[in-house]
């Protein structure tokens, strides 16, 4: 059950996706939450939909996976869309009935805003490696070191983070199975016995993870690490024509859908 | 040859302990040797590994790092990446999801320019035989390749000199066998001063010399043959000795008269063999 786990999932592959540089992919995939905000009527969110297939085709992201993605978010997905239905006044579809037309339209734009979000943001952790992620994040807030923002601290915990899940899933599996050889019970009782059964497992991971987060420290020191000064870098992102074509199509996308909007289309 | 490393009457305590970890250690080791250190849990090795690279410093008495002081705050980054350091647990020293982004990691905190990072990442992996690992992820590969990376990281620093903390203690015995050969490998072929902290007495053998600990203390110091050969001093210090000295040994006791110093399993056959004619 635990490899079910999607976060940080890199399937690496070589499409023009793939290639373009991380820091147009995040401006790309901020530019199209904005987007979807902002999209009005029904053609705008057929523009919306549109974009993401093509770049789920180019990319060669099968739309299983994105699925599989969507899956631990069903209940949100679900509660959001029940809450416009019955909240929203306006004509009811039935004389008598609390459900509305108006109810209706807006569940399925919200529910289509929240898959198209997660959608843009899968694409974006499936194409692109952790450590290209966090150094294009690091690289697109450096300004804001200027204010004090430990920028290259916040990548740096986020890339160890990325680094540790494999490790602490592994982990968490072995002392499962300790327990169950002594007798845990996981899988059966309510939500709350269950909840309990969790606790023996919680208290060994943690204590292992602060074991582990100090020998990594030691590690880290004996290889010179002194926070971010004067660092270099093996890999240097660069710019190239794909991505400037890239953020000028972006860019052109969240206009168009604006325009759009202003006809209420 | 000048020695690279100098413990001059070290001292330490840890501070939530009484005992002393270690006390009063002199030694000098000599720049390309290939040192191994012995001892059972408690007796200080790893104590005395961590003061190789300013991890500790000593409570009295100083350490010398090619004359550098590990006391000396300002010379940290100097010593660290003079002296290179493996440990134990490799899940743990490991930073980076990509075994080339790992080895990367020293040589990109020491500021060193993008190409020169490439040319000793695939340098550091070709030494250590993990290459065409490079692209691969760190937590799918066997415990020895990742102890592998491990080196490699730590030798694409170009120190002078690597420490490592018992390496092998979570390694099976072929990944132990692939640690220990590209150890060797590098301090005879590339000329690195190796120090290698260890329990498992055939990983000694292949030593320039060894230094046996207990109880803080330096009891045994020569080449393997010589400090094996005193196979009383090594049983008091609850250490065993490797099996062709054990056969010898008893052998030995029983009237025979065998060279002691035959440790390699060829020298030993070949002592048992003229002994036999």
């Amino acid at each position: 059950m635990l490899k079910d786990i999607t976060l940080g999932q890199f399937f690496p592959g070589d499409t023009l996706v793939h290639r373009l540089d991380p820091r147009t992919k995040l401006i790309a995939v901020v530019l199209y939450i904005v987007a979807l905000f902002q999209a009005g009527g029904v053609v705008g969110y057929m523009l919306l939909i549109l974009a993401a297939a093509a770049c789920m085709a180019v990319s060669h992201i099968s739309p299983k996976s994105i699925f599989k993605g969507l899956k631990p978010m069903i209940f949100i997905i679900i509660l959001t869309g029940a809450l416009n239905i019955f909240y929203t006044t306006g004509t009811p579809v039935l004389p008598g009935w609390i459900i509305t037309w108006e109810g209706i339209i807006r569940a399925v734009k919200m529910i289509l805003r929240i898959v198209l979000l997660i959608t843009g943001t899968f694409l974006l952790t499936y194409t692109t490696s952790p450590m290209a992620l966090t150094d294009g994040l690091e690289l697109l807030m450096n300004p804001l070191k200027k204010i004090k923002v430990p920028v290259h601290e916040m990548t740096i915990m986020m890339s160890m983070a990325l680094r540790f899940i494999p490790t602490l899933i592994e982990e968490t599996d072995k002392i499962m199975s300790a327990q169950k050889a002594r007798g845990a019970d996981f899988e059966t009782g309510g939500l709350i016995k269950r909840a309990r059964a969790l606790l023996p497992i919680l208290v060994p991971l943690f204590v292992s993870a602060f074991r582990r987060a100090d020998e990594l420290a030691v590690a880290m020191e004996s290889r010179c690490y002194h926070g971010g000064q004067g660092r270099t870098r093996m890999k240097q992102l660069r710019f190239a024509g794909i991505d400037y074509g890239a953020l000028l199509a972006s860019a052109a996308f969240l206009a168009g859908v604006i325009v759009l909007k202003k006809f209420g289309l | 040859m000048s020695s690279i490393i100098s413990f001059e009457g070290v001292h330490f305590t840890y501070p939530e302990d009484e005992l002393e970890s270690l006390c009063g250690i002199d030694l000098e080791i000599e720049e390309g040797s290939f040192v191994a250190v012995l001892g059972h849990n408690g007796s200080g090795k790893s104590t005395l590994a961590k003061h190789m690279n300013a991890i500790l410093v000593p409570s009295s008495g100083r350490v010398l790092i090619n004359g550098l002081n590990t006391a000396d705050e300002s010379q940290l980054i100097g010593i660290r990446r003079c002296v290179g350091m493996v440990f134990q647990n490799p899940d743990n020293q490991i930073v980076a999801n990509v075994v080339e982004d790992d080895v990367a990691f020293a040589p990109e905190n020491l500021g060193v320019p993008t190409e020169e990072i490439r040319r000793r990442v695939d340098q550091a992996l070709r030494q250590v035989g993990m290459y065409e690992y490079r692209l691969h992820a760190p937590h799918l590969l066997s415990g020895g390749q990742k102890q592998r990376v491990a080196i490699a990281g730590v030798i694409a620093m170009e120190p002078r000199i690597i420490v490592l903390d018992e390496p092998t203690a979570m390694l099976d015995p072929q990944g132990r066998q692939e640690v220990i050969s590209t150890v060797s490998r590098l301090c005879r072929e590339n000329g690195m001063t190796v120090v290698l902290i260890t329990h498992h007495m055939d990983e000694c053998v292949g030593a320039d010399r060894l230094v046996v600990m207990s109880n803080g203390r330096i009891v045994a110091d020569g080449s393997p043959a010589k400090v094996f050969s005193q196979v009383e001093l090594m049983h008091s210090e609850g250490l065993d000795v490797p099996e062709t000295t054990r056969l010898i040994y008893e052998l030995n006791q029983e009237g025979f008269r065998l060279p002691m110093d035959a440790l390699a399993l060829d020298a030993c056959a070949d002592a048992l063999a003229d002994a036999l004619k």
